[in-house]
């Protein structure tokens, strides 16, 4: 038995090796910083062990990366583009502005990279199951993809509520074969369908992966999604360099538990002068408290298997956060955020639902893009910052700001069009986009 | 093992033993409907047969428990249950009987309270100890200086899944007893015990554990008197949440005694 370390200190250590030159890429976990672990059952516990230990190995197979290089290329279409969003950047005080488009992936955004690496690694521990959780239905349509190509069976837990209004996604995974099992306990929501998965997960072990859909929860989910994810920063960077010949100023990406933020900040953590930004869902604003904003407000605590910041009451029950986007919406954050936030090497902020539309509606007309609203706060996050460098000295023009466009926005269309009128008020659209249905 | 002779828990499963009993345990969740009920119910327990008392603070997110555990926490939770008031539920238990009174907690709240506060808090109001569904020893520094400090029980849970070196690492960490989860899965009773508790149960003994006791799936006399040939105690909990649901506090007593008639040893 050895005693965990004080958290604070254990977060003041690494900040201080990192200030001294040391490196913040390919943290290894379980902790970062005072954050990460393993806060979870027993039972559990030699199924994660059992994971760490494969993907430990997988990360030194030239086999393993082959066939997740391979599946890249030729299933999900990468590298992605690097697009220059030059009339959109009229916005943002006139600085250039890029976009890394991982909505053109296969399936719509980010998520296929880590559930095409999960699978194969359920497919190598000789799992013939995976269990998955889902919000709007994107990780869930994703896990249901990789599932159906690896030849894998697929569950997936989703809120009650979520299942009602998200009914077109309900069937997507059914086409793909997934088995969608609707979560009516609790509150219902993102977070329920978690729990929901781990109690699949301790009962059916031996079969069964979990493939968790973010950076967060139980080591190694935290350092293993990220690292799947590492790809959209690695790819960015080289783009940035061979497109413009040098770095840009700022990274934009948008939070929900973390996973297209961190894969892109990966690939500049070490580059001192690129400053990092995620935003949080702001919902109808911070002062609220109907938001999703888990780093600007939330409190340290675990849940889901991690240390991290989490909205939680005086009684460290969880709160229900609430987002327009489905996909932000989710009251813990994953650990290496926390650990970001706390030493000052990214900087979280929180952009509100009004906020997030009027970006989502901006690129729509500026670029001809329609972005995902999860990838909206990211646009929303990168016009304010865009504006903080044009009124710093020296010539905006010379300035960069990246943005993850982590997802396309097709399934958004209807809440969209709610948000901005756009339907007769007798059409089923007008009826759906009501209920919150997402196409 | 010196430091057992203070352990509350310990004492009251070695009482049992004396008498030639499988120790019976009980759980039942705090709030549920409400605290002044948890507090009558736990006292009946104590009066029908149950050595030692197990109530559970209400959780947001309880991952370990099945559906009746969950549905009765929610109902307490929304019945306006506060974390604070668990202490009242202890001390209104330890007022009235002389059973050793542990507390179940998934970890947020204690962490949130602060792990050495709430110690504390508990020691005063004459709790034994804490049962951590969420917590392994790897995460439970804090916790373990705490209970030292204040002369708590930590129970920790092995499964069958934990592995030798794991069994041992937390049989080593438990003050009280071992608390062996005798099947793959969540809270909620079920038709037979799984052979695999026995399996459990022994490698606990072999890892120098005093004492384990049985629990998961556990609902009836039987599987009480089964249990009893190889476990020191059997845990019992959504049975008796249910009967608390469907018939309140004389319901509650009257499955504790009937269970209790599964206790006397071979």
């Amino acid at each position: 038995m050895t005693d965990t370390p004080q958290p604070q200190s254990d977060t003041e250590s690494a900040a201080e090796a990192f200030l001294a030159g040391g490196s913040l890429r390919h943290a290894q976990g379980p902790y970062f910083g005072a954050y990460g672990g393993r806060w979870m059952p027993e039972s559990l516990i030699a199924a994660l062990d059992e994971l760490e230990e494969t993907f430990d190995k997988a990360k030194s197979d030239p086999e393993f990366l082959a066939q997740v290089a391979e599946l890249n290329r030729s299933y999900s279409g990468r590298p992605s583009l690097l697009t220059e969003a030059r009339r959109f950047a009229e916005h943002a005080g006139g600085v250039r502005v890029f976009l890394k488009r991982e909505d053109l992936n296969h399936t719509g955004s980010h998520k296929i990279n880590n559930v095409l690496g999960q699978a194969l690694l359920a497919k190598r521990m000789g799992k013939t199951r995976v269990i998955a959780e889902t919000g709007a239905g994107q990780h869930g349509v994703a896990s249901a993809t990789a599932a159906a190509l690896l030849g894998l069976e697929c569950v997936v837990y989703m809120g009650a509520e979520d299942c009602r209004r998200q009914a077109l996604n309900v069937a997507r995974m059914q086409l793909l074969g997934a088995e969608v099992i609707p979560v009516t306990n609790g509150s219902q929501t993102l977070k329920d369908a978690i729990n929901d998965a781990l109690r699949d997960w301790v009962a059916n072990v031996d079969t069964t992966h979990y493939l968790l859909g973010t950076a967060a929860g139980a080591h190694p989910f935290p350092a293993m999604v990220r690292y799947f994810h590492e790809v959209i920063g690695e790819e960015a960077r080289e783009q940035m360099l061979s497109t413009t010949g040098r770095l840009p100023d700022a990274v934009c990406a948008c939070i929900g538990g973390g996973s297209n933020a961190i894969g892109i900040f990966h690939g500049f953590l070490d580059d001192r002068d690129v400053a990092l930004y995620g935003f949080e869902a702001g919902g109808d604003g911070v002062e609220s408290g109907r938001h999703a904003a888990t780093i600007t407000l939330g409190r340290p605590g675990v849940l889901h298997g991690a240390r991290s910041y989490l909205m939680q009451n005086d009684d460290g029950q969880t709160i229900e956060s609430h987002s327009i986007s489905a996909g932000l919406d989710y009251p813990g954050v994953g650990p290496e955020h926390a650990f970001l936030a706390d030493i000052g090497r990214a900087r979280y902020e929180p952009i509100t639902d009004a906020e997030a539309m009027e970006a989502f509606r901006l690129l729509c007309r500026t670029e001809g893009i329609i972005p995902a609203i999860e990838s909206a706060h990211a646009l929303a996050g990168a016009l304010k910052v865009g504006q903080r460098l044009a009124a710093e000295p020296g010539d905006p023009g010379e300035k960069i700001v990246l943005v993850n466009l982590s997802g396309r926005g097709d399934k958004d269309v209807a809440t969209a069009a709610e948000w901005f009128d756009l339907l007769p008020e007798d059409s089923a659209e007008a009826e759906i986009g009501a209920e919150g249905e997402q196409l | 093992m010196s430091i057992g002779t203070v352990s509350k828990s310990a004492a009251a499963i070695e009482r049992a033993r004396a008498a030639g009993r499988t120790a019976l345990i009980a759980y039942l969740p705090a709030g549920f409907p409400d605290v002044q009920t948890t507090i009558d119910a736990a006292v009946a327990l104590a009066e029908n047969g149950v050595d030692l008392i197990e109530i559970g603070i209400p959780y947001s997110d309880p991952v370990m428990d099945g559906a009746v555990i969950q549905q009765a926490t929610v109902e307490a939770l929304q019945n306006g249950f506060a974390v604070r008031q668990i202490f009242d539920v202890v001390k209104g238990i330890t007022d009235r009987t002389d059973a050793a009174v542990l507390v179940m907690t998934y970890w947020n709240p204690v962490m949130r309270m602060g792990v050495r506060d709430f110690a504390r808090r508990l020691a005063e109001a004459g709790g034994a100890g804490l049962i951590t569904p969420d917590l392994i020893p790897d995460e439970a520094g804090e916790w373990i200086a705490a209970s030292d400090e204040f002369g708590l029980d930590r129970v920790f849970l092995v499964a069958p899944s934990s592995s030798p070196e794991r069994m041992q690492s937390t049989v080593d960490a438990t003050r009280g007893f071992v608390y062996a989860v005798s099947i793959m899965g969540v809270t909620g009773a079920r038709t037979a015990v799984s052979s695999a508790a026995r399996e459990v149960v022994d490698a606990a003994h072999r890892a120098g554990a005093e004492r384990a006791c049985v629990g998961l799936g556990v609902s009836t006399a039987d599987q009480v008197r089964e249990i009893g040939a190889y476990a020191d105690g059997a845990i019992v909990g959504t049975a008796l949440v249910a009967a608390l649901r469907d018939g309140g506090v004389p319901a509650v007593a009257a499955l504790a005694k009937d269970l209790s008639s599964g206790t006397p040893k071979g």
